[in-house]
């Protein structure tokens, strides 16, 4: 037993101080992501001190970016699962070594959701009141507390995987299945059930039509099958790129089948959506009106949802042509892809739902300087983080970081 | 280790110490963001009489402390066999907005930035559709032609949603009919304030600020004891008013005689009378389900 613990340490202390060695390029990005995050904790203590003036809300429009990135960043999170089901249920070979990299990239996700709830919080110092036993979880009643669960379940369930596997190969052991297969099981259901919930939390709220709607739950898992994949298209040319990890175009083009399906399917919805708001005609539409048209001369998100469906079209005809089996082109429209969702998502969808008010007024929501700060800092925390888990596993997987190797120096180069 | 590599790994570890203790100089001006008492104070429901007592005896101190008047903070229990309802009379209401004022002064709301419970909406004759409502509207003198006014706060809901929301319980439905929040309990996520249809919440967005000579020093637990920075408050029928039985402070300062208040279970109650013989009365958003305790009527 004490060997064993010891050996766990010693697997921990190396992988830690493997994520502070590496060439020069590695160390720039690093530097450059760690100066951004420094930067986001000091637009956070500002924010903490002053309170959440510091932001573009308001009693009118009472969530902003914080939401609308957690919201777009539970999808990235619950797309790992499109790497899964392939490789666990399909056997799909060329995805076999990659799934890991998905997973990695959702365990980066949720703590980027986690960061941007926490960043919202009015009174961050009584989160403890969320704690079931410590604190009074209103569950089953508040989808809040749904996603509390939900979230920091998804959480542990992968970092078991990936942390599980990740050992047996630095142990150069063949992984129990009965230690992690049912755990990949259920967290294929899980994935999915932390973006249903997320939608929920909007749309269990009669007083807010737009949001008061059932095809919600359906289109955030078809948007977040289509930005979480694009996502680890491109993540996954970076490490093919500075590692010499083995990633064939065949598994990008596997990844590129799933995004087309997903796109279709959301634009289908959006469609749906659209249709069912402006035909009618009836007093509810008020909020799509200012989103899509604008209303009574406000229409700051005009511009933006715009953008968002002209970047989802071309990216779903350059995904159904097959222009986009060439890299350059797959990874323009991952691009579209992700920005495109990432507007629709975040802002198109949180914000509007405030807009007008249930009153009638109509305040608009520009985020502050300060709350774009805290943005920035979360996103590059989470890049940080990736960066890190890429450069602990990547070695793992090939064989160079492992326990036959203790003792000798870390590679330092990404490159043997 | 080497002594090259020492001093390399100690002026980076050095230097990113002080690059973080720079981030976080901000910090320096948290003052009274919470203390350990505050930090590890119990829930509202869960507190024994004598830990309450203890509490309310911290809170008249906090107050004397930044406001240099001592305060007498109660904790008003439901009375049995009440059940608070609000009637306004929309024919007689002139849109004077003197029932915002009186409720800013009576519960203690924060002057800059000025929260205020009560939302009085201008609509054209002819029509509820509150789109058409002017919030802002400032004319030399009120009744304005053409024009009525609806005063809109707290509907105190039989099936409120912001409570169903709370993800930590920090708002409930007491027997007597009243929505209350827990200050000290509130974590400040706003969900209740994108559940309630009514628009009738407020946050604090920033550390509230009352002049010194404009405190109420008769507050209640869960009523109109100062705010802290970044925790949910609403309307709550003035409960250290009327847990005593007096009018609420909208009501009292009313010069038009719009606004009924009593208990629904009296039958001889003046509230009770107006449900019983109006035609019409309306409970704003009727179709959301939510039941409110707050109901608008006409005369004609």
């Amino acid at each position: 037993m004490n060997r064993a613990m010891r050996d766990y340490l010693v697997f921990l202390q190396r992988c830690g101080r493997i994520a502070f060695v590496g060439d020069w390029r590695y160390y720039a990005w690093m530097g450059a992501l760690t100066v951004l995050c420094l930067v986001g904790l000091n637009a956070y203590a500002k924010q903490l001190v002053n309170g959440l003036i510091t932001t573009g809300m308001s009693d009118q429009v009472s969530w902003g970016v914080y939401i609308a990135n957690f919201t777009f960043l539970v999808g990235v999170a619950a797309a790992a699962v499109m790497m899964v089901i392939p490789v666990y249920i399909y056997d799909n070979e060329e995805l076999h070594d990659l799934v890991i990299f998905g997973e990695l990239l959702a365990v980066a996700a949720i703590l980027m959701c986690l960061a941007f709830v926490t960043v919202d919080l009015g009174r961050p110092d009584r989160f403890w009141h969320l704690i079931p036993g410590l604190g009074q979880l209103n569950f089953p009643a508040s989808m809040l507390s749904w996603d509390v669960i939900v979230l920091n379940g998804y959480l542990l369930l992968n970092l078991h995987i990936c942390g599980y596997l990740l050992y047996c190969r630095y142990r150069g052991r063949k992984p129990s299945k009965w230690f992690y297969i049912p755990f990949v099981f259920v967290a294929i259901g899980w994935a999915v059930s932390i973006h249903t919930v997320t939608a929920f939390l909007y749309v269990g709220l009669g007083g807010r039509p737009f949001w008061n709607s059932s095809i919600v739950g359906p289109r955030f898992l078809a948007s977040a099958f289509t930005a979480g994949p694009a996502m680890i298209i491109l993540a996954l040319q970076v490490i093919r790129r500075i590692t010499d990890y083995h990633i064939t175009d065949k598994a990008l083009l596997t990844l590129r089948g799933i995004i087309q399906v997903s796109m279709l399917i959301n634009v289908f919805l959006l469609v749906n959506e659209v249709f069912k708001e402006f035909y009618s005609g009836n007093l509810h539409v008020a909020s799509s009106k200012y989103l899509y048209l604008g209303l009574h001369g406000y229409h700051a998100l005009v511009p933006w949802i715009w953008t968002a469906i002209v970047f989802n079209l071309v990216a779903m005809f350059l995904l159904v042509l097959p222009l986009s089996r060439s890299l350059k082109w797959l990874n323009l429209t991952c691009v579209l892809c992700i920005t495109g969702i990432w507007i629709e998502k975040g802002m198109g969808l949180v914000i509007p739902g405030f807009i007008p008010t249930p009153l009638g007024q109509i305040v608009e929501y520009r985020p502050s300087l300060n709350e774009t700060l805290i943005c920035i800092g979360i996103w590059a925390f989470g890049l940080l983080a990736y960066t890190i888990f890429l450069r602990m596993s990547v070695p793992i997987l090939q064989g160079r970081l492992s326990k036959a190797t203790e003792g000798r120096p870390l590679p330092a180069a990404a490159r043997p | 280790m080497n002594r090259r590599s020492f001093l390399r790994t100690s002026a980076v570890l050095a230097s990113g110490l002080a690059a973080l203790a720079a981030s976080l100089s901000p910090l320096r001006d948290l003052g009274d963001y919470t203390t350990l008492d505050r930090f590890v104070q119990k829930y509202y429901k869960e507190l024994t009489p004598e830990e309450m007592a203890k509490v309310l005896k911290r809170i008249e101190a906090e107050v004397e402390r930044q406001y240099g008047i001592r305060p007498h903070v109660r904790d008003l229990k439901p009375m049995d066999g009440v059940e608070f309802v609000y009637a306004l009379n929309l024919t007689r209401c002139i849109g004077c907005r003197k029932c915002v004022h009186a409720c800013v002064q009576e519960n203690n709301q924060s002057r800059t930035p000025e929260i205020q419970y009560i939302r009085v909406l201008r609509l054209p004759h002819g029509s509820l559709d509150i789109d058409n409502a002017e919030h802002n509207y400032a004319p030399e003198s009120v009744p304005e032609k053409g024009y009525f006014y609806m005063p809109v706060q707290c509907q105190q809901c039989k099936n409120p949603p912001c409570v169903k929301v709370c993800p930590v319980h920090a708002t409930w439905q007491e027997t007597d009919g009243i929505t209350v929040i827990d200050y000290d309990w509130c974590i400040g996520c706003r969900y209740c304030e994108a559940a309630c249809p009514y628009w009738a919440r407020r946050f604090n967005f920033t550390k509230p600020s009352i002049p010194k000579d404009r405190l109420n020093p008769d507050m209640a637990y869960l009523g109109n004891r100062p705010r802290r920075q970044g925790v949910m408050e609403k309307c709550h029928f003035c409960i250290q008013r009327t847990r005593v039985g007096r009018y609420p402070a909208c009501l009292e300062v009313c010069p038009a005689g719009a606004r009924k208040f009593g208990n629904i279970l009296d039958p001889n109650s003046e509230v009770s009378y107006i449900l019983r013989t109006k035609r019409v009365f309306i409970q704003l958003k009727e179709e959301m389900g939510t039941s409110p305790r707050f109901f608008y009527y006409f005369d004609v």
